[in-house]
């Protein structure tokens, strides 16, 4: 058994190696006719003067190839743009397809033999790893053994590790795909195979790679917690909904002519819902079209308060969601890295709540916007962040005043991060590459209907839900982005804790205090302040995982849809007749 | 507002100074020389097993206490002086009080076996144990443990995680055969050698071997097997810990004498929780009781008394959990090893000889008197209700999926139990549960 786990180890750094590895296993030689071929019409003639000194040029590597192209439309542009010839401005990405039809070598060469390498076998190298716990790790039960003695799970080396390669992966995938062409090419075969008229994206290869994800440490979920029922069926149900609704469907719809549409997804989370381009598409299809709007609608407006009423938040959370369905099989390993502090939980409330009321200002002016409206106002940088550091000030000072019993120490790091951040994004909204995210005019910030929506999806889309939400895992938990940044996780929760039947269930007096609950919860919740208490769970964060009653060693906690009377209980400690205890 | 001093900042002591202070301005200390924060004493094995951390133990976060006006005194308290109403600490330091708290705990037994004080062999009681204990297991080949009780089954579980092989001796027939009928007992045994342990029933020490150098090299049983062994961990009981007043005015017997207002035998000076034995114990309770649930109720009642509204202890129905491994284990009511004249008891074990329901009934009335569960969990509120209402086993076994307190979508066992029931009580036929679609369905 052990042996077949070492092997599995091997095969899987191996297919890990491989996969980083293939990044430099291809070289770029553009040529005239690839040029030409990719090349629009309207683009060929300005491009061509300075681009053809990289004819027949070999490049060893993506990044400096990439570099070259985009400076020359750099340069292209900006003379189009002192010309005022705003039309003859490019926005296609030259660098990425030009990059794709220009590699040569062993990964184009051998895409399926790469493909088999680092998946096929990387995946049956975690499988080997991952199964034989099922024998090795005794009679089925909470096994949490040695976690805060292992250094990926308790912010060692490994953790670290692991969060710096997500995190690169992330940075790379958002803001540089066609740097990773060789990776994108890799995953082509399955492209093809689910349909050949396309060929692979960076979005095809973050699909994949995430569903690949999800399956492979699900199996690993199902296998730890295969004495609960309620975690197999959960697991299941994550799997599924990534494998079918968000990786397949959409691929086949797109392969039968119809718009790309992940039916499980919505808004306020699928942000970009009501952007002009996707309400046209939608509108535009026919009757599927039109039923996929009507659907996305419906979701949100009628599906969720009445599943949260019945249910809870966790219909949607932790058994249908995508991000919800990444953190609970391979962010499992980070759960207990959530922090339960009281400060914590206040910061995540003004963080979660804001970008919720950020997300439907947003989308107000989008649909504002695509009704015929327009806004336009514009602050100096200095004014933004003038209020951005006294928004900061503000917000640690009220803290300061309001518990004067907490450090206030994280109240002032989170003050000084987001401050930080936005000091950042006006160095960085000179750079090139991040100007296009930022709202950015000369020394000018100017919000409109569009570039609020380029900002939303550049701050929250992409560095919050991905580079933080999912690069943070080793750090600071596995629901780093539910419990901080998803709108509609703050959505789900109001009504969670306002009008729903879900509650987490404390057992009478049957409660110990040993922490389990708390230090599990990927959600940051002190469960332990409750039970011990005697007190039902009724958080809007809590998105009903189940790990607190499944680690419980006493039985104290039952997750349960019943009626709403005696939801928020009187505290009830039994067992002792000499007082009532409230409180 | 008076000055209230609590010696002891385990549950009980911690429990009584949160209370104290929902019920008054009084100025509150509360007194330690283990840890400087209350943390949870039934959570040592995570911590050595690396579930958790030390912090993720304290119940409240560090703030609290500030915030709550309670005073923390790191120390070990030397002596009191009852007249003067003065606590003398170790280090020369004096604290007067107006009213005082013991909460002092229990110690781990030791009955004088020769190597008892050996290196490498100890008990598991305070957070000094726990490290104590992670020095002690370096380089351990083989351990042992003593005592057939919920403290050496936790044992056997850390040392099981770090891959050190036990031998569990056993002076009982049975795994805690002096608290669990044979049933339950032997269902127990079973589990522990499914998880490797090596259990050794009906086995006493005699001695404890010296390797030459103070440290333990192996045991000697009374039938003279010697088990080599470099770790000994003795866990036959903890007892109250009088040390600081056994020799003062306060009355004490096997631990401090309280009556019903949990005050002592000197005015102004009470105890709470594991130090406590109780002059005139409810019938249905015992007049010691080291368990957590009792140091809680101690520490919310005597809060009351201390702020001026005298209120007797009146533990309600007892109740206890435990989990053995991969077994949890609840008990509400009396279930003693062997029925009390009069009464029986009705058994219902799984196929997988994991889990079990026993409860214990009277004869002539069916009245029910407790129950325990393994890998099964109920509702203490129910439970409670049907035992206080004095309901009979019919009834119960009938209303049993009502108590029913698993997870969502685990195996319901009540159908199987009624049917159990209805072929052992002909004359008491109860309706048996039904199984809904999905169940059916995941069958």
């Amino acid at each position: 058994m052990k042996t077949i786990r070492f092997t599995g180890l091997i095969l899987f750094l191996f297919s890990l190696g491989l996969f980083l590895g293939s990044f430099f296993m291809s070289s770029f030689i553009l040529t005239e006719e690839t040029f030409s071929l990719v090349v629009k019409p309207e683009h060929k003639e300005v491009l061509k003067p300075a681009i053809t000194e990289m004819y027949g040029k070999d490049y060893a590597l993506s990044i400096p190839f990439v570099n070259d192209i985009n400076a020359v439309v750099k340069e292209v542009n900006a003379q189009a743009r002192a010309e005022q010839k705003w039309d003859q401005v490019i926005y296609d990405d030259y660098a990425g397809s030009l990059a794709r039809t220009s590699a040569s070598g062993f990964v184009p060469e051998n895409k399926l033999l790469v493909f088999f390498l680092v998946y096929i076998v990387g995946a049956l190298g975690a499988l080997m790893f991952i199964l034989p716990q099922a024998k090795l790790q005794g009679p089925a039960g909470i096994k949490n053994n040695h976690i805060f003695h292992h250094a990926l799970n308790n912010r060692g080396w490994m953790g670290m590790l692991t969060g710096a390669l997500l995190v690169g992966f992330y940075i790379l995938l958002y803001f540089f795909p066609a740097y990773i062409t060789n990776w994108i090419i890799a995953v082509d075969p399955l492209q093809k195979l689910i349909n050949p008229s396309a060929s692979s994206s960076q979005w095809f290869l973050y699909g994949f790679l995430y569903t690949f994800a999800v399956l492979v440490m699900g199996v690993r979920m199902i296998i730890k917690y295969r004495h609960s029922k309620y975690q197999i069926f959960r697991t299941c149900s994550v799997m599924f909904f990534q494998l079918a609704f968000a990786f397949l469907i959409p691929e086949i719809l797109v392969r039968l002519n119809q718009p790309y549409f992940d039916f499980k997804n919505m808004w306020p989370l699928d942000y970009d819902f009501f952007d002009a381009w996707h309400i046209n598409t939608l509108t535009q299809s026919g009757g599927l079209g039109i039923f996929m709007f009507v659907w996305g609608i419906s979701l949100f407006a009628v599906g969720v308060p009445v599943f949260v009423y019945l249910f809870g938040k966790r219909w949607y959370c932790s058994w249908v969601c995508g991000c919800g369905g990444l953190a609970e099989t391979a962010g499992d390993p980070f759960r207990q890295l959530s922090d339960k502090s009281t400060e914590a939980w206040q910061i995540e409330r003004f963080i979660i709540h804001g970008v919720l009321v950020f997300g439907i200002i947003m989308t107000g002016m989008v649909i504002y916007n695509f009704f015929g409206g327009d806004f336009y106002v514009s602050f100096s940088k200095w004014t933004v962040m003038g209020i951005v550091i006294l928004l900061g000030a503000g917000l640690y000072l009220y803290h300061r005043k309001k518990f004067p019993a907490m450090t206030g120490k994280k109240v002032r790091n989170t003050a000084i991060s987001i401050t930080g951040f936005f000091a950042l994004a006006v160095i960085f909204s000179e750079v090139s590459v991040f100007a296009k995210y930022m709202p950015v005019d000369g020394n000018n910030f100017s919000f409109s209907s569009g570039n609020i929506r380029t900002v939303y999806g550049f701050m929250i889309g992409s560095i919050f839900s991905g580079v933080v939400g999912t690069g943070f895992y080793p750090l600071m938990g596995n629901r780093v982005w539910c419990r901080f940044g998803c709108p509609l996780a703050a959505y789900l929760g109001l009504v969670q804790r306002f009008k729903s039947k879900f509650r987490i269930t404390t057992n009478g007096g049957q409660c110990i205090s040993c922490g389990n609950c708390s230090t599990y919860c990927e959600m940051g919740i002190d469960v332990r302040a409750y039970a011990q208490k005697g007190q039902n769970i009724v958080r809007s964060s809590c998105v009903g995982c189940g790990v607190c009653s499944s680690v419980c060693p006493r039985g104290v906690l039952n997750l349960e849809n019943r009626e709403e009377d005696g939801r928020f209980n009187q505290p009830i400690l039994l067992g002792n007749d000499s007082i009532s205890v409230s409180k | 507002m008076q000055r209230i001093v609590i010696i002891g900042n385990g549950v009980a002591g911690i429990t009584a100074a949160r209370h104290i202070r929902k019920l008054s301005d009084d100025q509150i200390t509360v007194i330690s020389g283990e840890t400087d924060h209350f943390f949870s004493r039934t959570a040592l094995m995570y911590i050595y097993m690396g579930h958790m951390k030390y912090e993720n133990t304290k119940p409240y976060e560090d703030w609290f206490w500030t915030k709550n006006r309670i005073d923390l005194k790191r120390g070990w308290v030397k002596s009191v002086d009852f007249t003067k109403k003065e606590i003398e600490l170790e280090g020369a330091e004096s604290m007067a009080y107006d009213k005082l708290i013991l909460a002092t705990g229990s110690q781990s037994n030791k009955f004088g076996w020769p190597g008892q004080d050996l290196n490498g062999v100890q008990g598991l009681y305070a957070y000094q144990d726990l490290e104590l204990m992670e020095e002690n297991t370096k380089d351990v080949k083989q351990a042992v443990i003593l005592g057939g009780g919920l403290i050496g089954v936790e044992m056997a579980e850390m040392l099981h995680s770090r891959h050190i092989p036990v031998t569990y001796l056993i002076r009982e027939e049975h795994f805690w055969g002096n608290m669990l009928p044979e049933e339950e007992a032997t269902l127990i045994d079973g589990h522990l050698a499914k998880n490797g342990i090596d259990l050794r029933q009906e086995t006493e020490l005699e001695e404890i071997l010296d390797d030459g150098n103070g440290r333990v090299k192996g045991i000697k049983t009374k039938s003279g097997e010697v088990i080599d062994c470099q770790f000994v961990g003795l866990t036959v009981g903890v007892h109250p810990n009088i040390d600081l007043v056994k020799d003062s005015k306060v009355d004490t017997d096997r631990g401090i004498l309280v009556d019903e207002n949990l005050q002592t035998s000197v005015p102004d000076v009470y105890a709470i929780g594991d130090c406590v034995q109780l002059r005139n114990p409810p019938s249905h309770r015992r007049p010691i009781e080291a368990v957590w649930y009792v140091g809680r109720m101690m520490g919310e009642t005597v809060a009351h008394t201390v702020t001026g509204n005298e209120t007797k202890y009146q533990p309600g129905v007892w109740f206890n959990s435990a989990k053995f491994f991969d077994i949890e284990y609840q008990n509400y009511g009396t279930v003693l090893p062997v029925n009390p004249e009069g009464h029986s008891s009705f058994y219902w074990e799984c196929a997988d000889k994991e889990k079990c329901i026993k409860i214990i009934y009277n004869e002539e009335t069916l009245e029910v008197r407790g129950v325990n569960l393994f890998g099964i969990r109920n509702r203490h509120e129910i439970w409670n209700k049907w035992l206080v209402e004095k309901r009979p086993l019919d009834y119960v076994i009938a209303n049993l999926p009502e108590a029913n307190f698993d997870p969502e979508f685990f195996t319901h066992w009540e159908s199987e139990i009624q049917m159990l029931f209805n072929g052992e009580f002909p004359d008491n036929q109860v309706s048996v549960r039904k199984k809904g679609f999905l169940e059916k369905l995941f069958a």
